[in-house]
Order: structure tokens, then sequence, then C-alpha cells
């Protein structure tokens, strides 16, 4: 069991990441101190169009390593050390660092790629070869911060409470499946995309390989993994609407698309058979954070819980409705969102396509996703 | 000099004290074990422990014994070798038998085990929450695309989806068993089930005969290389139609039904004249590779107005590859018969020694089309000696969409495997035409008990989904992840795709 | 929760007791970033130094609270949001909410009353034994599933608002009654699968079903008029304690469920 939150002012206002850490303070109970993690959007308006790179670093020689890559491949407008202040409870923390980067004019068009392109093969250059470093997060005006040890305790860790951000996500974790690791807490992300998961999935097995057939390559052994990998399938590569995709994941059953009118019984019935290996089954809810919004989502049967609220622009969801009375003074309306219907907040004059230009392979993409040396089994070329 | 050194196999017994001297037994018996006078005395050469007397007898005085005649041990030779080495001397012979493969062969599903969940996901209830069986069977496209409808909602684009899918309420279906080699009311008592189950029947090679077009809609209708019945109309009537290959209890092997067995009702219904042998060849003489399948599968889905076309065949050792070519050949269903599957005849030869086991073949074909990219595009139907709901199970875990099941379809009307479906006088009238015989199997009650055996099996598969906790069959279905191996070696276990236990 | 704001560190809950003051004999608890253990204890204590009330302020996510506290003349009440798994196992006293309820409310209940004047989430009154439970809003999925009944112990439940699915699921004693009238939720009264599995016990919804939104073991009928009058008394404590008008929910028709079959799965077995 874990908690989430996930918090949008669709309006675009910036809030405190004390919001998030509030929301998550009051979910302790649902983790066990083995990770914990947030992102925000919007966060870093002075570099609103730099690419952000969140490091952890093992080591000096890591570090120098993956500043050598940075150095060759982007202008490097501000590199800085993590603020962080000492706390209570966590302790081995990695080097933290963080980049604005700005793509080399010269390599960038050399390559042939979209710069959303060549971030990400940046991100899986160092993650698959330089032992001792990984990208926490690497989009743009946004990211995470993640981490061993309860979600507050990293969230004033990362003196989150000093960001303003229009959009927060956050994780509590109670690792199962997985050892915990700085890098292995949630949020897991993907350029702007950051993904925060409560539950086990039960149809890993056949998610997995059906993920694989399309070439992700699933190694961390975490559900997770798979439901970024699913989103990254249906939404970039398959250009399904947000809605739809989130059906394919947490399909109506069967009795529900039978009392459809014909068009929509059509579209369920096909996307449900075709989509079928890649259905989340089993209990789950999921935040998916992004540049323009959230998306938050149950399972089919209601076997996590998940609560929303509305207050004017504000759209939050979370895991108990504490989390949320922490959060909104007085929210218009509290509800429980029906399973496997998402919960979407768009922020407001924000371009909705995620993820901008990016046309890489879902090998590369599950390699700088996790940055686990067997997902990233080619060498990696930036020219 | 003996007519034949073979001594009976089964000794059958008369508690004459009891015996109410009905002569029931005499009726009763297909194989003309008994004889009457005064009493029934048996002639226990004839008999094959088919049970139909010892079911029928009123008294329950007959008792049918294995007849443990001593044979100087050989581990070598044993006595069925023996037996069969003097029965081809006497005869000449290729010894010929029914029902599938009963040489004692590893089953990997008996060496397969399935997960349960247990704290960190929740098991979930069958009998009270939904348990989702409905499979679509057919080829799927590899994205959905759609597209605006004017109404801030969406659908379909033109031609895309599963249009030409087709729907079963549970992922099991009824093998082929033609009309000529199983009797009338065993293919009605099939189509009536399938009908009220959801699911399919297969003509087999026999032809549609015209009682079951009721039922045309839960039928799937075979083409095999004899053509039998075979015309537009017969392609139209059924739901899908399948070209038949192979056949696992006889790879490579042709087809005979005997003149004897062609009455007038199967000479009607597979268009060949009364009393005449019905042959298959052991290769359709129009497909000779793997291009000239592609042409028969497109000229019988232009024949038919596109319905889909699934193509059978035997598990043999190359099937990966051969699944493979079968789907970008456009079929919209491998139907993969493994090598303990039955057969209303075959050589005992070929039955028992060719082909490779279910459990490999979907495994290997699964994997094969995933790693080709195009799983989606055929469904697997697995069949070949699939004896319960947990070898179903297993089966759909290692990659099959659906099984199929003939000889526990036939065993649900009578059939207690005595192997002589090649006799045409199967005292249950379930493989023979003899009006007599035929006429023992109600098509109602058949098709009562059919559904309550699918029925029966759906419910186990709900439960198995249950424990695993999910609530669809697609999330069962190539998850080899909730499968363990018991006591296979590291190569079989790599081939199956499972780990073994405790890891 | 917070303990300071944004010039210094937020730690959640702390870990000290929590500051009591006796008003009038009702022992009144400021919760506010008291951790649940030292919460629960003080409410324990102060019953244990006999008082008879216990008022919550401030509550926000404290799990337990009325957790397998026993006695029949006891009193919470809880100001704010309490936490999960309130009034599990609880024997005997009145916990009032005035605020929403999470999840897992009333968990294995054996007597008491609970009253909620807000919403509550999933898994409510699972295996409920006996007692009351009152929420005069919506309710989330599993309300009611597995109470039952033993000897003169029969668990009742009243929801004000909508339900969704598995609304009554196993039920195997008790009552269950949904109103539909105070609602934040789109959609129908209640969900798929009412009581689905139900072998026991009665429920109640204020309106109509379609039949596939209940269970297979159900049958379904319109409540008669002396199944109103029985109703009649476990209604008017519900609209006392949550403020509703009794003859406005009398005023429509009732659909009652009752299963049709104490052993729904006595033929589905072949025994080996």
């Amino acid at each position: 069991m874990c908690g989430l939150m996930g918090i949008c002012d669709q309006s675009g206002t910036l809030m405190s990441g004390e919001n998030a850490i509030k929301a998550m303070a009051v979910q302790r109970d649902r983790g066990n101190g083995l990770g914990g993690g947030f992102a925000g959007y919007g966060i870093y308006p002075d570099f609103p169009d730099h690419f952000c790179f969140h490091m952890m670093y093992h080591d000096v020689a890591a570090k120098e390593e993956a500043e050598a890559v940075f150095d060759r491949y982007f202008t490097v407008d501000l590199a800085e050390p993590m603020p962080t202040r000492p706390v209570k409870g966590i302790g081995d923390a990695p080097l933290l660092w963080r980049y604005f980067l700005v793509p080399d004019e010269h390599k960038l068009a050399s390559s042939e790629m979209s710069p959303e392109d060549f971030v990400v093969h940046t991100v899986m250059l160092v993650n698959s070869t330089i032992d001792g470093a990984f990208v926490a997060s690497s989009g743009k005006n946004m990211g995470a911060f993640k981490g061993v040890g309860f979600p507050e305790e990293i969230g004033h860790y990362y003196l989150l409470e000093e960001y303003a951000g229009n959009t927060w996500v956050g994780h509590n974790r109670f690792p199962t499946n997985t050892p915990g690791w700085w890098g292995g807490a949630h949020p897991f992300t993907l350029l702007d995309w950051s993904i925060v998961h409560n539950g086990e999935i039960s149809s890993y097995g056949i998610n997995s390989r059906y993920l694989e057939a399309f070439g992700y390559k699933c190694t961390l052994g975490t559900d997770t993994e798979v439901a970024a990998y699913l989103f990254d399938l249906l939404l970039r590569r398959h250009k399904l609407p947000l809605e739809l995709a989130c059906k394919a994941l947490a399909s109506p059953l069967w009795t529900e698309i039978d009392r459809m009118p014909a068009e929509e019984q059509a579209v369920m019935r096909s996307l449900r058979a075709v989509y079928g290996p890649g259905m989340l089954n089993g209990p789950f809810a999921i935040v998916l954070g992004f540049n323009g919004g959230m998306v938050a989502l149950n399972d089919r049967i209601k076997l996590r819980p998940l609560v929303a609220a509305e207050q004017g622009s504000i759209l939050m969801v979370a895991s108990e409705e504490s989390a949320i009375r922490e959060v909104l003074d007085a929210p218009d309306r509290v509800w429980a969102p029906k399973a496997g219907e998402p919960v979407i907040g768009r922020i407001k004059g924000m371009d909705w396509p995620i993820h901008g230009d990016l046309h890489l392979s879902p090998s590369e993409i599950s390699c700088a996703v996790t940055g686990v040396e067997d997902t990233c089994e080619t060498t990696v070329e930036v020219n | 000099m003996p007519t034949s050194l073979i001594q009976p196999e089964f000794k059958v017994e008369i508690d004459y004290d009891k015996c109410h001297k009905c002569g029931r037994c005499v009726q009763q018996c297909g194989w003309g074990v008994y004889s009457f006078n005064e009493r029934p005395f048996p002639d226990d050469s004839k008999c094959r422990a088919c049970h139909r007397c010892v079911t029928y007898c009123p008294a329950h005085c007959i008792t049918i014994k294995k007849n443990e005649l001593a044979l100087r041990e050989n581990a070598n030779w044993s006595s069925e070798q023996r037996k069969n080495v003097w029965r081809q001397a006497e005869s000449g012979g290729v010894m010929l038998t029914g029902m599938g493969n009963d040489k004692p062969y590893t089953s990997y599903f008996d060496h397969l085990v399935l997960d349960a969940c247990q704290v960190t996901n929740p098991s979930i209830d069958p009998l009270r929450e939904p348990m989702e069986l409905r499979t679509y069977l057919g080829r799927k496209p590899d994205s959905v695309e759609v597209e605006s409808d004017g109404h801030g909602g969406v659908r379909l684009k033109e031609g895309a989806g599963i249009a030409k899918n087709i729907k079963l309420d549970a992922p099991i279906i009824f093998a082929p068993m033609s009309y000529g080699s199983v009797s009338l009311n065993v293919h009605k008592s099939l189509a009536m089930a399938a009908e009220r189950l959801g699911i399919l029947m297969n003509t087999g090679e026999g032809g549609l005969h015209a009682d079951l077009y009721p039922y045309q809609d839960n039928v799937i209708v075979q083409v095999a290389s004899g053509r039998f019945g075979v015309n537009p109309e017969y392609l139209n009537r059924g739901a899908a139609i399948e070209i038949k290959v192979g056949q696992g209890a006889k790879p490579g092997i042709g087809g005979h039904l005997p003149g004897e067995k062609i009455n007038r009702e199967v000479s009607t219904t597979r268009m060949i004249p009364q009393g005449s042998d019905a042959i298959s060849p052991a290769p359709h003489h129009d497909i000779y590779s793997i291009e000239d399948l592609r042409q028969l599968i497109y000229s019988l889905k232009e024949a038919s107005g596109y319905k889909p076309v699934g193509v059978k065949i035997a598990a043999v050792h190359n099937v990966g590859a051969i699944a493979s070519g079968i789907v970008r050949a456009g079929a919209d269903y491998v139907y993969l018969d493994g090598f303990k599957g039955g057969t209303g005849a075959a050589p005992a030869i070929i039955r028992d020694h060719v082909g490779i086991p279910l459990e490999i073949a979907i495994a290997v074909v699964d994997q094969r089309l995933r790693d080709e990219g195009i799983r989606n595009q055929a469904s697997i139907i697995a069949a070949g000696s699939i004896r319960s709901s947990a070898d179903m199970a297993k089966a759909i875990a290692l990659g099959a969409d659906v099984v199929a099941i003939g000889s526990a379809a036939l065993m649900a009307l009578g059939c207690h495997l005595c192997q002589g479906c090649h006799t045409g006088c199967c005292s249950w009238g379930l493989t023979t035409q003899k009006p007599e015989l035929t006429r023992r199997v109600d098509p109602e009650w058949g098709a009562e008990r059919l559904t309550n055996l699918v029925h029966a099996w759906s419910h186990e598969l709900q439960e198995i989904l249950g424990a695993l906790g999910v609530n669809a069959v697609e999330s069962l279905r190539g998850s080899r992840e909730r499968l363990r191996a018991v006591g296979l070696d590291a190569q079989t276990c790599e081939i199956l795709g499972v780990k073994p236990a405790g890891m | 929760m917070t303990t300071e704001t944004a010039s210094g560190p937020i730690e959640g809950y702390i870990q000290v007791d929590p500051q009591v003051t006796v008003d009038d004999g009702v022992a009144v608890i400021e919760c506010q970033s008291v951790y649940y253990r030292q919460l629960n204890e003080a409410v324990r204590k102060a019953f244990a130094d006999g008082l008879k009330t216990v008022r919550l302020l401030n509550v926000n996510g404290q799990r337990y609270l009325g957790t397998g506290i026993k006695g029949k003349d006891l009193t919470i009440e809880v100001h704010g949001t309490p936490g999960q798994d309130m009034a599990m196992l609880m024997d005997g006293p009145t916990l009032e909410v005035f605020g929403n309820a999470q999840d897992g409310v009333g968990n294995t209940m054996n007597a008491g009353t609970v009253i909620v004047h807000g919403s509550a989430g999933d898994v409510l009154g699972y295996g409920m034994r006996g007692g009351k439970v009152f929420i005069k809003g919506d309710v989330g999925y599993r309300v009611g599933i597995h109470m039952k009944a033993y000897e003169d112990l029969r668990p009742i439940m009243v929801c004000g608002g909508k339900a969704r699915d598995f609304f009554g699921e196993y039920m195997a004693g008790g009552l269950l009654v949904l109103l539909g009238m105070d609602s934040q939720l789109d959609g129908p009264l209640v969900g798929g699968y009412v009581g689905t599995g139900m072998h026991g016990g009665e429920i109640y919804l204020r309106g109509v079903v379609e039949s596939w939104q209940v269970g297979k073991e159900c049958g379904i009928f319109t409540a008669t008029v002396e199944e109103m009058e029985a109703l009649r008394p476990v209604l008017a404590e519900f609209c006392t304690a949550t403020g509703f008008d009794l003859d406005t929910v009398m005023s429509e028709p009732f659909t009652k469920l009752v299963p049709i079959s104490h052993r729904p799965y006595g033929k589905m077995y072949t025994y080996l």
C-alpha cells in the first residue's frame, strides 16, 4: 500500500510545494519510510524553456563524467547543487545537482533529432554509460524531488516549500517488490511526465510481455514502470485521446460496454479487445503529471482509494480525504471518483499534447525512465 | 495353427446369481460381446471396456476386469509391443486406433502450477464480483484509430476496430469432429450447446448437415483437403471458416472414412456418393507452400464476404515459424493441435510418435508472434488433450486465447475412451452411423451435459482468475509470470518461458 | 499536519499527548497534529476516568477513532475528517462525526451507533454484526459488505446519499437502507452488483433499480405498506440523527431486495 496526491490549479496560478508536503504528511502511515517523492510543474519560471536535469550521483567521478556530457551537448546556463537542508531520518543521500540546459545548436542540428529526442537520448546516455549517475527528471520548467524516507521528510529535505508550482504530485511508498533506493522512489519521469502509483498490478506478467513486443524493456520489476510505458504507447505512439487511453488501461466491464450506445460500444469493444493485454488489472490508483495538468486514474473495480475535490480552479486528488482537507480550506465539492473514470485537470492556455516532439523507440524510453543497465543494452551515441 | 496369439484384453464377469436374464447387455453392446441362451454369455475377445453394458445392467451384475495373464517380464518388450508384433504378423496391416495418444509422455501441464494473491494485492471473489471470460476471436489491429464524431465524442475510423471478430462468452470451444466420424446427434448436441453457451462448435471436415443451419452463427465450418460438403453456401453459413492442414493425432496424414459409414445423410452432407470411401488427401493439393496458403485464405474470404479464416495445424517441430507464416498469410486464428489430440481413426504409430506437446507449441508460437510484433494479428486456439479447467488456465497463461475440447466433449456425451472410434460400432452412439446406436444420444440430453461441463470449467476458471487477483481473462492470457514449473529442467523452463517454483 | 509554516519544517503528525480539557463533564481534546496513538490513548483515558463524552476537535486523518471501544453509554464527537478504520470493532458507544468519514468505517462493529453528518468512503460496515451506522450523504464502493446477524444482534445501516458498486455484497443479515437524497454524485441511486452474493438480511432502496444493477442472488420487490411501517422507526431515528424530514423520506416508494436463498451456492458444486 502507498499513498499519493495530485493538485493542479487549472488557472495556472502557482502554489507552494508546502501543499504537497502537507497532503503527504497526513498520509504518513500509508508508507514505510522507504520512499517518498514529488514532482512540481511551473517551478522554474526563470528558466521556462530550459531542460532542467535533476541529477543523482553516487560519487564525484560520476558527476564529473555526467557534466562532461552536458558540456559537450548543451549550453549549461546554470549548474548548482540542489538546495537541501539536513533532516533527521534522511541519510545516505546521493550527491544531488541540477542543471538548466539548452541543446547545443550545432550538435542538435547534426543529430537531426528534435530537441525532445535529443534530451531523452542524453538521459539514456547518462543512465546507461555513467556508473553511479541517474537522471531523476529532465523536463522543462519541472522537476522531481525524491528519495528514501517519508515524503514529508523528503519534501522538507528538498525545501519544497520554497518552490511554487501550478501542479504537484506526491507519493508515499510502501515497497513490497523492490528494495528502496533513491532512484527507485516515485515519481518515475520521462521528460516532463511524472507518474506516481499506489497498488500492485496483478496483470504485470502480461502487461510487460505486451510492452516488450513493442520494444519496451521492463526490468525494474515494478508495475509503475509498466504504467509509464503504457501511457507512452497509448498517448504518444498510438495517439489515443487521454480519456480513451485511460479507458484502455482501466476498461469498463463488458456488461457496461454492452449497455452503451452503438457507436461508443464499437469504440470500447475494440479498445478492450485490442488493448486487453495492456489493461491494468488489480488494485491501483495512479496520478500522471505533466506540463499542462494532471490525470488521476483508479482501477476498474475500485480496489484502491482515490478522493477528488474542487475548490475554485483547483483540482486535487489524494488517497485520503484528510489530505485534501489539509490543503483546501473550503472545497466546493469533494467526491470519490468512479472506478476507472479518469479525473483530469488541464491548465488553461497550456498546450495539451504531451511530450512535444518525441520520436524515440520504446527501448530508448525504457532506458531513459529506469536507468537500469539491462534496459540500456545498445551503446548510445550522440554526435 | 492358432488363428491368433492375442489373448483378450479384458474379462467380462457376470454374477449369474444376480443376473435378471433380461438381455439388456446383449442389446446395449455395440461390439457384439454377448450372445444369449437363457442367460447372457460374453465373448471376452470383443470387449473394449466401454462400460455401456455395465451402465445399463439393471442388476449391476457385470464386472469388466483386466485380463491379467502373466507374460514373462521384460522392461523393453512390453506386453503391448509383443501383441502388436503378433497382430501385424497375422494381418500385415497398419495398426489403426481411435482417440488420442495413450503413451506415458510427460504432461507439462502437470508440471506447471498457478500463482495466487496474498496481501500485497488482493484476490477477487469470483462469485460476487465480475469475473469476465468474454474473448474475441480473430485478427486485431495494432492500435485503435478514432476520429472526432463532431459532437465532442469519438468514433472508430472507417475500417478500424474488431468488427470481424467473433465474440465468445468463454475462452473454450468445441474441437472439430466431422459428421461421419461422429453421428448427427453428436453434432446437434454440440451445436445446441454452443448456441446456449455463446461459443462455437466446429463441423470438422464432413460438411454441415441441414439440421444444424439454425445454429450456424455458432459454427466454424471446416475446409480440409477432401473438401467434403464445401460450397459457397457452406462457407457463408459458418461464423468462421477453418482450413484444416493437420491434426495433432496424425500430423501429415490424411483421412479415410470407410464407405460403410457413408449413409444417405452423410452422403448428402458431404456431397459424395453413398457407400463410397471418403478420402482426405494428406496435403491440400492447392497448398504446397505458404504463398499457396495465403491464396486459399483469400479465396475463401472472397467467397464468403470476408469471414474470419483460421488455420488448424498439428504441433510439429518448427511450429513457431509455421505459425508465423500462417499469420502473415492472413489467417485470423491459428489452431494448434498438440500431439495428444484425439482422432476418429489414425495409425497408432503416427498418433503415438509424431508431433510435439501442446504446451511447448503454445509457448513457442506465442513468443514467436510476440517477437515478430504480430501477436495481435491472430488468435491462438490450443487443443489436443485439454483435460480440465486447470489445463485450460495453464494453456491461456502460456499464451492461448481459446482452448478447444474434443475428447472431453465426447466424454461428456458418454465416451469412456475405449479407443474404438474407428470401428464404427461405438456402443455409446457417438462415433458410429448405425441408426440403432446413434439414437442413443438425445441431442437435448447431450446439449445439457455439454453445457454443464463448460459452465463448470468456466466457474473454475473464474475461481482461478479470482485467486490470481484479476477479473478478466485477458489479464491471464500470456501472463507466464503467473506460472511456475515444478520438476522441469532449465531448458524446458526457458522454452516454456516459465520460472521454476521458488524464483 | 502543519506545525510551522513555510519558514520551517513540516513534520506531519507529532507524537505528543494532546491537550485535554474537561468542560461540563465532557473531555475536549484538541487533535490538530496529534498522532493517532496518543489521541486514542487520551480518549481511552478519559473514559477510564469516568467521563462519558469525549469531544475531538480539529481531527484530520487520525486513524482508528473509536476503534475497539466498549461501553454503551459512551459518546465520541468527532469534528473534522477522521481517518481510516473509524469505529472498527466498536462495541457500544455512540460516535458522531461532524464532517466526512473515510474508508473502513464500522469494520466488524459489534454494537453502538455511528452517525456521520457527511459522506463516507469505501468498504463501510464490513462484516458488521450489530449496532447502527447512519451516514447523511454519499457512500463509496462495497458498502455494507458481508453485514451479518446473529441471535439478537442485527446491524442497521442507513445512507442518505447515493452508493457505488457492490452495495450489500455478500450480505448475510441485518438491514441496509439507501435513500439517494443528499448526494454530490452524478449517476444513478446505486451502482451495479447490488446485493450480489446476498444470502441474508434486507436491503431497501428509495426509488427503483434496473435488474442489471442487482445480483442474481436477490429478489426485487416493491416494499409493501406493512414493510414500510416496519421500516418507519429506523427511518425516524435516522431522520432525527441527520436532520432529514421523515415524511419526505417516506413519500417515495421503496424497492426491497431480499435473498432468494440462504444457500446461494448450494447447487454449484459436485462432490468428489
